[in-house]
């Protein structure tokens, strides 16, 4: 709960800190820190534009695909606080609810029947679908590691492994926030910026989404990304040893860093090629099972 | 008491040949009724009957009386012995249900056939429906060898006459005999093993396996068993009647035979590796591949796939090998003295036989209802489904979210056990182990992303979207008739998504019984999951409710406008420009183009043509294992055919023939060669 609380508080910078970190490394003054939650509620105060073609399908998704982020992030745990929801193998719930989410928002931009969202959905279907496997393998890494099972206790078993949880633990960083970028239809995948409908991802599945529905995808959008960091974070935040307040610090620098992060990647990284994409996701998997093997036989031979 | 019934029962079924039209169908639903009030009372008095493990003496007779409902029917060919177990209770409660909504279905869905089929063909169909029924039941409950294999040999002639439903057409006609060719092969794999039981313990029944296992060799006869099982249940190398088969079908058969039939397969498979004594972490690996290849591969070829029944088809392979998967890590838990995996990995596969007869049966039903309306199961000429048949939408959506293994459904909890199951077995154990199980981990993740794609297509191109060619006006609902039963299985899959422990709670004791385990641990950490999993999923739907409301409320009182779909500038579009099933799937074909074999036919532009003339663009899906069959089968033909040239008609010739045929075998003679 803890953790789903702070992520949520740190929801409300986390897109203007992307979009200073962009404007600053091109040179642009940028807008204010909370510039895309201005946006958002502009949106929710706007009445709605819906197409003909569309069914009850379409008015449904927004809110599933927002309603399934917020249970996964009660899922979230924190370090060192109890958690209430998280039991073992609750990332596999985690998963799937976003998975659920996804469903959902594919079948909304199927909905309107344009052959430009259909292309969108498509590609993220087949992307959320090679993704899945990366995620399920780093954390078998992370069960193999710490020998436990729910999110909670992985990864505050996880930091006492050695030697060992320093190098998973950047492997897990880089693995996840790749996840989160594509998850999210950002920069290597996808463009958020692009303004041809035939190359984007994300951008064209709203095409038809307005007014309140609109904002729902991107406050869903944006929690997603708070998701991710948060964790982020616990595989940073130290277990024990520090008080509450200097943790919950810590979890806000992580995510304003993650948002750094993204914000200084989309500036200086170009989007690859569509057809390229696939290859670039399954490299994901194998990276993940690189470290699994690596850590199996660590484990197995020179520990014990 | 059951030694008038059940017979009388047996003997009431021929009235369906005789009775008229109007009555046929109620008293088959009352057969069907009886039937099942006779067998699901001892079948859930079995199943729910609550001992556990350490208080069983098996040698003793009360324990015997309390494992198993013995009924004995003596006549002049001898004895026939029924017996109800755990294990075969909870398939016969699985069948009964399963075969219940198929009948209340059949009626709405066969009266578009009043017209064009005469009542001897609906006489005859209803009467294969009750003892395809039947013969379920007696597959389930005989154990002895010989009963097994006729109730088994009636099952696959019953199923038989139900696809040639539609004998008139020749693919059906084709299927159907290949469907029958297929089966006599599983059936003749099953009699080896059954003769091999024989010759090493003197009895030829399940009830002596133990009895062989423990003094001979027991990867042999399992194999066999499995592959004489793995036909009926299609796994993979054996699977290629079946997408055939199902949507030759009449839908409601389809959901029967997909839903519970082939799960005969998985129940054989399982009442062997009960018995199975040794070299089981060899056959734990192997039911472990060869279902993790299964599912894949199903998936895989679902998502070609241009007709809405044969992607089901293919779905089933892909859920058998979940199933399968389950069942492989419990046998390796049985292997490494694991309890735990035993219990996860067997429940996890038995759950999964309960969800798949549910939502399968619901999928294969709901598109049923829209090849009755629409009269095309093919995708790329569907589309926009949903505005004219919003029920049967959502059922069909229900279906696809419980298949998908997503939360709140009943396709997660079976998953959620498997999973559990895998990573249990990853962080104990051997390297090799660790391997096998993160591979296995792999699949499975694999497995559930790939329906996530399949079924998004599935829907969104049949559903969504506008129609891709002109339908007739006043095209409706189906009848509440055929919608009911699809809203009772709808109903039970929510109820084992909210609250798995009351399904749970009896697998667990099945499996504890059967292995002498203590279920206790397995079930406490069981219940706390699923309690945190329910209230999620209930945050989750309340949720959803009050952003929907949300959205009311504020969408209220301002003025919606409503125009066409965006077209990216362009004010000209139709509807068939939309994404088509066949597009939808080209990307990720691109990718797996090794592994599925798909052609393409197209002509490409050429340079010089300025204004391109009209084309066209086909995808044909293939089978590897099918194309491959093909090839074997059609070499045997060339080979025939070419022999043909001796039989010339010619009573000259056939003289010659037998002329040399006597000069070999006399020069054979004299060389002392026989």
């Amino acid at each position: 709960m803890t953790g789903a609380l702070l992520a949520i508080v740190s929801v409300i910078f986390f897109p203007g800190i992307i979009l200073r970190v962009k404007s600053i490394a091109s040179g642009r003054k940028g807008p204010g820190i909370l510039q895309p939650w201005k946006n958002i509620i502009l949106l929710f105060r706007k009445s709605s534009v819906f197409s003909t073609t569309t069914s009850f399908i379409f008015r449904l998704a927004p809110a599933v695909y927002l309603a399934t982020i917020c249970c996964a992030l009660l899922l979230l745990p924190f370090p060192g606080m109890p958690s209430l929801l998280g039991f073992e193998v609750d990332f596999i719930l985690f998963a799937y609810l976003l998975a659920l989410g996804k469903f959902m928002f594919i079948l909304g931009a199927l909905d309107t029947g344009s052959s430009f969202e259909g292309m969108g959905a498509n590609r993220k279907a087949l992307y959320s679908m090679l993704t899945e496997p990366a995620f399920f393998i780093l954390f078998g890494t992370l069960v193999l590691l710490s020998g436990h099972l729910s999110m909670q206790e992985i990864f505050s078993h996880f930091q006492f492994a050695g030697e060992f949880s320093l190098i998973t633990g950047a492997i897990a960083i880089y693995l996840l926030v790749q996840i989160a970028m594509i998850e999210n239809s950002r920069m290597p995948v996808d463009d958020p910026k692009t303004h041809l409908e035939l190359t984007m991802v994300h951008e064209v599945m709203i095409l038809d989404y307005s007014g309140v529905d609109l904002a729902l995808i991107q406050t869903g959008t944006n929690l997603k990304f708070v998701l991710y960091g948060g964790l982020i974070a616990n595989l940073i935040l130290p277990v024990n040893g520090g008080w509450f307040a200097a943790n919950v610090l810590l979890f806000f620098l992580v995510q304003a860093g993650f948002a750094a992060a993204i914000g200084l990647m989309e500036s200086f990284r170009a989007r690859k090629k569509l057809a390229k994409n696939p290859q670039f996701i399954v490299t994901l998997s194998s990276i993940a099972l690189i470290a699994f093997i690596v850590v199996l036989l660590l484990t197995r031979n020179l520990l014990r | 008491m059951e030694q008038f019934f059940i017979p009388a029962a047996v003997l009431c079924s021929f009235l369906i040949l005789v009775l008229p039209g109007k009555v046929r169908f109620y008293f088959t639903l009352a057969l069907t009724l009886f039937i099942i009030c006779v067998t699901s009372i001892p079948a859930a008095i079995q199943l729910l009957a609550p001992f556990s493990a350490t208080d069983l003496r098996p040698e003793s007779a009360f324990a015997a009386s309390l494992t198993s409902t013995n009924w004995i029917f003596k006549g002049y060919l001898g004895e026939l012995h029924f017996t109800i177990d755990k294990l075969s209770s909870f398939f016969i409660l699985i069948t009964n249900f399963t075969v219940l909504t198929g009948i209340l279905y059949s009626r709405g869905y066969l009266k578009a056939y009043e017209n064009t089929k005469n009542p001897a063909q609906f006489a005859l169909h209803y009467f294969s429906y009750t003892w395809l029924h039947f013969s379920m039941l007696a597959v389930l409950t005989l154990r002895d060898g010989l009963p097994f294999l006729i109730a088994w040999e009636l099952m696959a002639v019953s199923s038989f006459m139900l696809i040639l439903f539609e004998a008139e057409k020749r693919a059906t006609l084709k299927t159907a005999v290949n469907y029958l060719v297929q089966m006599h092969i599983g059936f003749v794999l099953l009699l080896f093993a059954f003769l091999i039981t024989e010759s090493g313990t003197g009895q030829m029944s399940f009830d002596a396996l133990p009895a062989y296992f423990a003094n001979h060799s027991n990867i042999g006869l399992f194999l066999l068993f499995f592959a004489g099982f793995a036909v009926k249940a299609g796994f993979m190398p054996f699977h290629t009647w079946l997408p055939d088969a199902h949507p030759a079908a009449p839908s409601h058969v389809s959901g029967v035979m997909s839903g519970v039939m082939i799960k005969m397969g998985i129940y054989g498979i399982v009442r062997v590796l009960f018995s199975v004594q040794s070299d089981l972490f060899l056959i734990g690996w192997i039911i472990l591949v060869v279902s993790a290849i299964s599912g894949l591969m199903g998936v895989m070829l679902a998502i070609t796939q241009h007709d809405l029944k044969k992607l089901l088809a293919y779905h089933s392979i892909e859920n058998i090998g979940i199933i399968g998967m389950g069942l492989g890590l419990g046998t390796m838990g049985l292997a490494l003295h694991n309890p735990i995996l035993v219990l996860l990995g067997f429940s996890g596969g038995l759950l999964h036989v309960l969800n798949h007869s549910l939502f399968k049966s619901l999928l294969f039903f709901s598109s049923g209802s829209v090849y009755k309306i629409f009269h095309t199961g093919n995708l790329d000429q569907l589309g926009g489904v949903i505005h004219k048949m919003p029920r049967t939408s959502i059922l069909f959506l229900f279906g696809a979210f419980a298949i998908c293994g997503l939360p709140p459904l009943n396709g997660f909890i079976s998953e959620v056990l498997i999973y559990l199951g895998l990573f249990n077995g990853l962080s104990t154990g051997s390297v090799y182990q660790s391997i096998t199980l993160l591979l296995a981990l792999i699949a499975l993740t694999l497995i559930g992303g790939l329906a996530v794609f399949c079924f998004t297509k599935a829907f969104g191109v049949v559903f969504l979207g506008s129609p891709r060619k002109e339908t007739q006006d006043g095209v409706a609902e189906v009848s509440s008739g055929m919608l009911f039963p699809q809203y009772l299985i709808a109903g039970m899959i929510l109820l084992i998504g909210l609250l798995p422990m009351i399904f749970l709670n009896p697998l667990i004791n099945l499996i504890s019984v059967e292995f002498h385990l203590s279920p206790l641990p397995v079930l406490i950490s069981l219940t706390g999951i699923f309690t945190k999993i329910s209230l999620i999923s209930l945050f989750l739907i309340i949720l959803v409710s009050l952003l929907m409301i949300i959205r009311y409320l504020l969408l209220k009182s301002r003025k919606v406008e409503y125009g066409p779909t965006w077209g990216c500038g362009s004010l000209n579009t139709n509807s068939r420009q939309q994404y088509t099933g066949t597009s939808f799937a080209d990307n990720f074909i691109e990718i797996a183009q090794p592994v599925l074999q798909s052609k393409e036919e197209y002509r490409s532009i050429r340079e010089d043509e300025i204004f391109p003339s009209k084309r066209s663009f086909n995808m044909h899906p293939s089978d590897i294992v099918h194309s491959a069959l093909n090839k074997a089968t059609d070499f045997t033909m060339l080979v025939l055919k070419k022999l043909a040239r001796l039989q010339t008609g010619n009573i000259r010739h056939y003289v010659l023939y037998a002329f040399i045929f006597i000069l070999v075998i006399f020069v054979l003679l004299y060389l002392k060669l026989i």
